[in-house]
């Protein structure tokens, strides 16, 4: 190989330019079939399909009872809250990180003390913001194992996090902020549509992102 | 010349294999005074090729599909032929893996063997101990019972809280909202593919660098320091057939323990397989109790530990994070006048054994549920935990220490 060493130490410049463009170009390459390889782990348009909203019929769930149904593979909870339990939710502001609901963790109309549209209907997604895990419905107040002053809420087996009736975590808890209340609309009196609320486009959206 | 040594020569002409042979082993020269915990290289090794065997004959069998999984690994445990051994072989396996691992990395602890010039070896094996622990992971989902599931759950979640880009990161890792067939059936392409390739290639750049710069020793003293007139370490040894015999000992006595677990007690009270694993998935219900296997206990304690900071719950999971990552530093954090704990002074001694303490205590935490009274012990087990490395710089430089010998003792 006399002739290229011949040229390399003739012209070291442009031998320098040629193994950068080529170490260049290859990596655009590489990096070019990196991308469909690491796209194709996103979800798929099946699995994003799978995120419909689905309709639940509410006229059968009791005063103080919760029905889980399933939307986008997460359980959703549906808690028809008795007037007793809804007296108790703003005695305990002090104890509970985000009484107010200031961080957003629900659509802007269950900005509310009771974080709902109406009062007594909690729409809930029972994934602890901690790591994930389902809590557990313990609408019995001061149950012996949560303590005297437990107003009723959901407890996380996991991690031990604790919410009240309205889905807001206490302080102390491992979960940083309050469960997510999914968009939902009522659809007359007896039949809730969950994953899709009046500002269905911007929701839409919001389940593409 | 016979006809063997004809074979062999005309492979040696295209081949390196004697070469090879004598290089690796018949002319690698290893000291003389190996002892007990020089077992577990070798053990390893030996279990890393039973996990690949069983995993094979199980692939044949399994279904990774969230329908069929389940019943899938119930289908191999009844109605396959031997299906029941072969399965029970990779589940023990997987933690008589760490059981090894563990020990060898011990080891390493004890006898210095992470220090120069031995750096490399010591963060292959560390990277060695990141790729086990994923395909520990990824292979505990297959089954798809409870436990599967809701452990995959919260460990996918912890990349949910990386700030800014958490959400889609796990969105990405999972292929899906939530843990769903998408996540099992790339998990099963990670754990039986792309993960095995990365430990074999790991664990052959590990053996190159050993055989480089070759094995510490329980002295923690350099044989290449004292050489015959041919050049062959005084204190040293050839692996084969020396330690390839001595090394059988301790595979008789290993696969008897191995047997025992096998045939006798192959879930391990609860602690090898857990049993809401024999519930099949159920994505709208976490079991009472979550925990994910004995292995992995003692960092996900030391994520418990960390309370939530400005509202996220990423301190925790950094916490867990340094934990591995300070590994990786230990050949330079270690500033002693010398490597083994023979000849160590009484500081090093009781920092080893605090840090032996917590990373047992934070195990068996991280398999209890939290109260009060034991976060707060995970919380004393984490900062005892982090004090071993990062006062190590420190405690390593002021400890008095005994003299080296020369050669290697007995």
């Amino acid at each position: 190989m006399s002739h290229g060493e011949g040229d390399s130490a003739a012209s070291p410049g442009k031998r320098k330019f040629l193994i950068a463009a080529t170490s260049t170009l290859g990596g655009v390459a590489a990096a070019g079939i990196a991308v469909p390889l690491v796209m194709s782990m996103m979800p798929s348009a099946r699995a994003k399909a799978a995120g419909a909203p689905v309709e639940v019929d509410i006229s059968k769930i009791e005063p103080g009872m919760l029905l889980a149904v399933e939307w986008r593979g997460k359980p959703v909870w549906v808690v028809y809250r008795t007037k007793e339990m809804l007296d108790l939710l703003g005695k305990h502001d002090d104890k509970l990180s985000d009484p107010k609901s200031e961080m957003p963790q629900q659509p802007d109309y269950c900005k509310n003390p009771t974080r709902s549209i109406k009062p007594e209907w909690l729409v809930a997604v029972g994934i602890c913001t901690h790591l994930g895990c389902s809590p557990t419905y313990r609408k019995e107040v001061g149950a012996a194992d949560l303590g005297a002053d437990w107003p009723g809420g959901f407890f996380c087996p996991c991690h031990g996090s604790r919410f009240d009736l309205a889905a807001r975590v206490f302080k102390g808890s491992p979960a940083p902020v309050n469960l997510v209340i999914p968009p939902y609309q009522f659809v007359g009196d007896s039949k809730l549509l969950i994953g899709l609320d009046s500002s269905a486009l911007k929701a839409q959206r919001g389940v593409d992102k | 010349m016979t006809g063997m040594q004809k074979l062999l020569g005309w492979i040696d002409a295209r081949f390196p294999l004697t070469a090879t042979i004598r290089a690796h082993l018949t002319e690698y020269y290893a000291p003389k005074n190996f002892n007990f915990w020089y077992f577990f290289g070798s053990l390893a090794l030996l279990v890393l090729v039973l996990q690949i065997v069983t995993g094979i004959f199980l692939t044949m069998n399994y279904k990774p599909d969230a329908g069929l999984a389940f019943a899938s690994v119930e289908y191999i445990m009844r109605d396959v032929d031997w299906g029941w051994m072969i399965r029970y072989m990779h589940s023990t396996g997987a933690s008589m893996f760490f059981v090894v691992v563990y020990l060898h990395m011990f080891r390493g602890l004890m006898y210095g063997s992470y220090r120069k010039p031995r750096e490399l070896i010591w963060i292959f094996g560390v990277l060695i101990y990141l790729a086990l622990m994923a395909e520990a992971f990824m292979g505990y989902l297959l089954p798809w019972g409870q436990m599967s599931f809701w452990g995959a759950q919260v460990i996918v979640n912890l990349f949910a809280a990386v700030p800014f880009i958490g959400d889609d990161l796990s969105l990405w890792i999972r292929g899906d909202y939530v843990i769903s067939d998408a996540t099992l059936n790339r998990f099963f392409a990670f754990h039986v593919i792309a993960l095995p390739l990365v430990l074999l290639a790991l664990v052959a750049v590990h053996l190159v660098a050993l055989h480089e710069v070759g094995s510490n020793n329980p002295d923690g003293v350099e044989i290449k320091k004292h050489k015959d007139a041919n050049g062959k370490p005084l204190d040293g040894i050839p692996f084969h057939p020396y330690y390839t015999v001595k090394d059988i000992v301790g595979v008789v006595v290993f696969l008897m323990v191995f047997s025992a677990i096998v045939f006798f007690t192959p879930e391990m009270g609860g602690w090898f397989l857990e049993r809401d694993n024999f519930v099949p998935a159920d994505p709208l219900k976490t079991p009472e109790h979550i925990a994910p296997l004995w292995y992995f206990t003692p960092f996900y304690a030391i994520l418990r530990a960390v309370p939530p900071l400005f509202g996220s719950q990423f301190p925790g999971v950094v916490a867990m994070g340094a934990a591995i990552v300070l590994m990786f530093f230990l050949p330079w954090l270690d500033r002693g006048k010398v490597k083994s704990i023979r000849y160590r002074g009484p500081i090093y001694k009781f920092m080893l054994a605090v840090f032996v303490v917590s990373f047992i205590g934070l195990g068996y935490l991280g398999t209890q549920p939290s109260t009060p009274v034991a976060t707060m012990f995970a919380r004393a087990f984490s900062i005892l935990y982090f004090l071993f490395f990062l006062l190590m710089p420190w405690y390593t430089a002021i400890d008095k220490t005994k003299p080296e010998p020369e050669r290697v003792t007995g």
